[in-house]
């Protein structure tokens, strides 16, 4: 770990509650947690932990009841919906677990997305969609539509529209949870490449340890809080 | 990017066409409706001012005034007579033809035959008045016309339901009660701008039809032609100053008579059709409204159904107002393309009325810009409601929801 360079994102005692009085359920309770640029974390943890919880207020797609998210050192968690918009086209890049690709809408569309919604000119969307499929091994299939594309193929879709913008982080919700063995370790493969060549920031979701095994450090939630989290029992010994 | 979102738009009415098609429905109906309506009405008043003006517009009527059931009258009611006319016709200067008539609706008789017809008691002078020729047999004498002679010439309608292609002339038929000989047949005049059959008429001398029809000496109307070039504004003046004269008014008396000039008829009546053509479009617009709420339903089924896609356009960097243009502009584009299909099918609807009822098919380029504008209105006004649910949504939910 880099120790002279600010962490990409922190959470300080971040809690998040959903409902009113006896309904009231504490979702993350005082997090505290610390992602650097070009780390590739795992979250894990039961359903109901405060994971899924986590990766929205990492992603900016929530902010927190309480405590500071900052990401990039920016206060996230305060900011309206709009400029939350901008942060996640900007600098955060999606993947889900159900691929998520707008249906009967071709492959080379589906990844030009958020650039138009950036303002891009259609040439150099184009241009840069069909870079992004390049990268994730989809050459030839650029005008196929979902329908039309095997599950694997979908998540390299989903994975090229995250990155066609360049992103900081890439937030990834459990990416093989609908693939076979031999389609996850592909997709796994690529996220590494992707985390190793070009230093992209990735946190992901899962379920399974030996997915979780790709990452450098894994962190286990339990009962809205950290569980374990190996980059700090490093630390320790 | 607006032109990014509206083949977007067209893209999706696309690919639900046959919903879209439905949803269209409504504001075709309404736009066509209201298209045709206001065509048809105008065409309408059209015809009804060129058929008065064919009358001539140097054409003056003359006609007693009656009084008003239940309201209180300021003149004296009295018939027009035999001695309004011998003024008319002694005092006018500059007139082609000053003609007496008196009408009455009458069932006419032939064999075993028989209609219902308008019969007029008049002069030789009412065919030059309203330019009506007699395409067989003669006008009437001198002699029938002061003895009062059961002489009629019949209008075309009468002639082709009695006689056919045959001879009507010399031929008896019964007006009413009394028998009455054939001498001549009018040529034919058509339908009026109202729809009523002006050729189904039997003309006689005005004495036969005040003994033998009315029971009394009181005259209708007369006409008064005015000679090409001269002023009608003068004679008609020139007529009520004679008939205050034969009427007997003092200087304090109101007039109890009436003269008037064509462009005064034909204004009074087309402002009527005028009233009724607004009223029948008022009332088709009210169809546009519910395809309006049509839009608004389907709109709504829509942004429900891709709840997703907002989460996932949400999720990767749409601002709400991304979201909310994109409905609306589908919204629009939807009825903006019903609106468009409305017009064309309303000009068809019209041009067939127009062409059936055979009145002039008049376009209006105001109405259709209305019509496009009015509709492209009632997308953007109910497509709102819808797209700015859908850009509220929250991107977690959005992106959660099945």
């Amino acid at each position: 770990m880099n120790g002279s360079a600010p962490p990409l994102l922190t959470f300080r005692d971040i809690w998040k509650t959903y409902g009113d009085g006896e309904t009231r359920v504490n979702a993350l309770a005082g997090v505290n947690l610390a992602i650097d640029q070009g780390e590739f974390v795992a979250i894990m943890g039961p359903s109901g932990s405060g994971k899924s919880t986590s990766m929205n207020i990492i992603g900016c797609l929530d902010t927190p009841t309480k405590g500071v998210y900052s990401f990039m050192g920016v206060d996230a968690g305060a900011l309206d919906r709009s400029r939350r918009a901008v942060l996640r086209n900007r600098y955060i890049g999606f993947v889900f677990q159900g691929y998520n690709l707008l249906p009967r809408t071709t492959a080379a569309e589906n990844v030009e997305l958020p650039l138009v919604y950036r303002g891009v000119n259609s040439r150099d969307r184009r241009d840069l969609a069909m870079n992004a499929l390049a990268q994730v091994g989809l050459q030839g299939r650029e005008h196929h539509t979902p329908a039309e594309l095997s599950g694997g193929q979908q998540q390299r879709v989903a994975i090229a529209r995250a990155i066609v913008t360049r992103p900081t982080l890439l937030v990834a919700d459990e990416p093989t949870g609908n693939l076979d063995t031999a389609r996850s370790h592909e997709i796994m493969s690529l996220l590494t490449e992707l985390n190793g060549q070009q230093g992209l920031t990735i946190v992901m979701v899962t379920h399974e340890a030996d997915i979780a095994a790709y990452a450098q450090r894994t962190i286990h939630f339990l009962d809205g809080n950290i569980a374990s989290d190996t980059a700090a029992a490093m630390e320790a010994s | 990017m607006l032109f990014e979102t509206i083949r977007l738009a067209l893209r999706s009415v696309r690919r639900n066409a046959l919903r879209s098609f439905l949803t269209l429905l409504g504001i075709v109906i309404g736009v066509a409706a209201v298209i045709a309506m206001i065509t048809i009405g105008t065409g309408t008043t059209e015809k009804v001012k060129q058929d008065i003006t064919k009358l001539g517009s140097n054409l003056l009527t003359v006609q007693a005034l009656r009084p008003m059931r239940g309201g209180d009258t300021n003149f004296t009611p009295r018939p027009l007579e035999a001695s309004d006319l011998r003024g008319l016709v002694d005092g006018m200067e500059n007139v082609n033809a000053i003609a007496p008539t008196a009408q009455r609706t009458v069932r006419v008789v032939f064999g075993p035959d028989n209609l219902s017809a308008q019969v007029t008691g008049t002069d030789n002078e009412f065919f030059t008045a309203r330019n009506w020729a007699i395409l067989r047999g003669r006008e009437f004498s001198e002699s029938e016309l002061r003895s009062g002679a059961s002489a009629c010439i019949i209008g075309q309608t009468v002639r082709n339901q009695f006689f056919g292609s045959g001879d009507p002339v010399d031929s008896l038929i019964r007006v009413g009660r009394m028998s009455c000989r054939v001498i001549g047949v009018l040529e034919a005049k058509g339908t009026s701008g109202f729809g009523q059959d002006q050729d189904a008429v039997v003309m006689m001398p005005l004495t036969t039809f005040q003994r033998r029809i009315a029971g009394n000496r009181n005259i209708g109307q007369i006409y008064i032609a005015v000679q090409e070039g001269a002023s009608t504004s003068d004679a008609v003046l020139a007529a009520q100053n004679i008939l205050r004269d034969t009427r007997r008014l003092t200087p304090g008396q109101e007039d109890n008579f009436d003269v008037r000039d064509m462009t005064q008829i034909a204004d009074a009546m087309t402002s009527t059709t005028t009233v009724m053509t607004g009223m029948l479009g008022a009332l088709a617009g009210v169809s546009l409204l519910v395809g309006g709420i049509g839009i608004m339903n389907i709109m709504l089924v829509s942004v429900t159904e891709r709840t997703r896609e907002i989460g996932i356009r949400l999720a990767i960097g749409a601002h709400e107002k991304h979201i909310l243009i994109q409905f609306l502009v589908e919204a629009t584009v939807l009825s903006l393309l019903g609106g468009l299909i409305g017009i064309v099918l309303g000009l068809s609807l019209a041009g067939l009325a127009s062409y059936t009822l055979s009145i002039p098919f008049v376009p209006s380029l105001t109405v259709i810009g209305t019509a496009v504008g009015f509709s492209a209105l009632i997308g953007m006004v109910f497509g709102f409601f819808p797209a700015l649910r859908g850009a509220r949504l929250d991107p977690i939910d959005a992106l959660r929801h099945e």
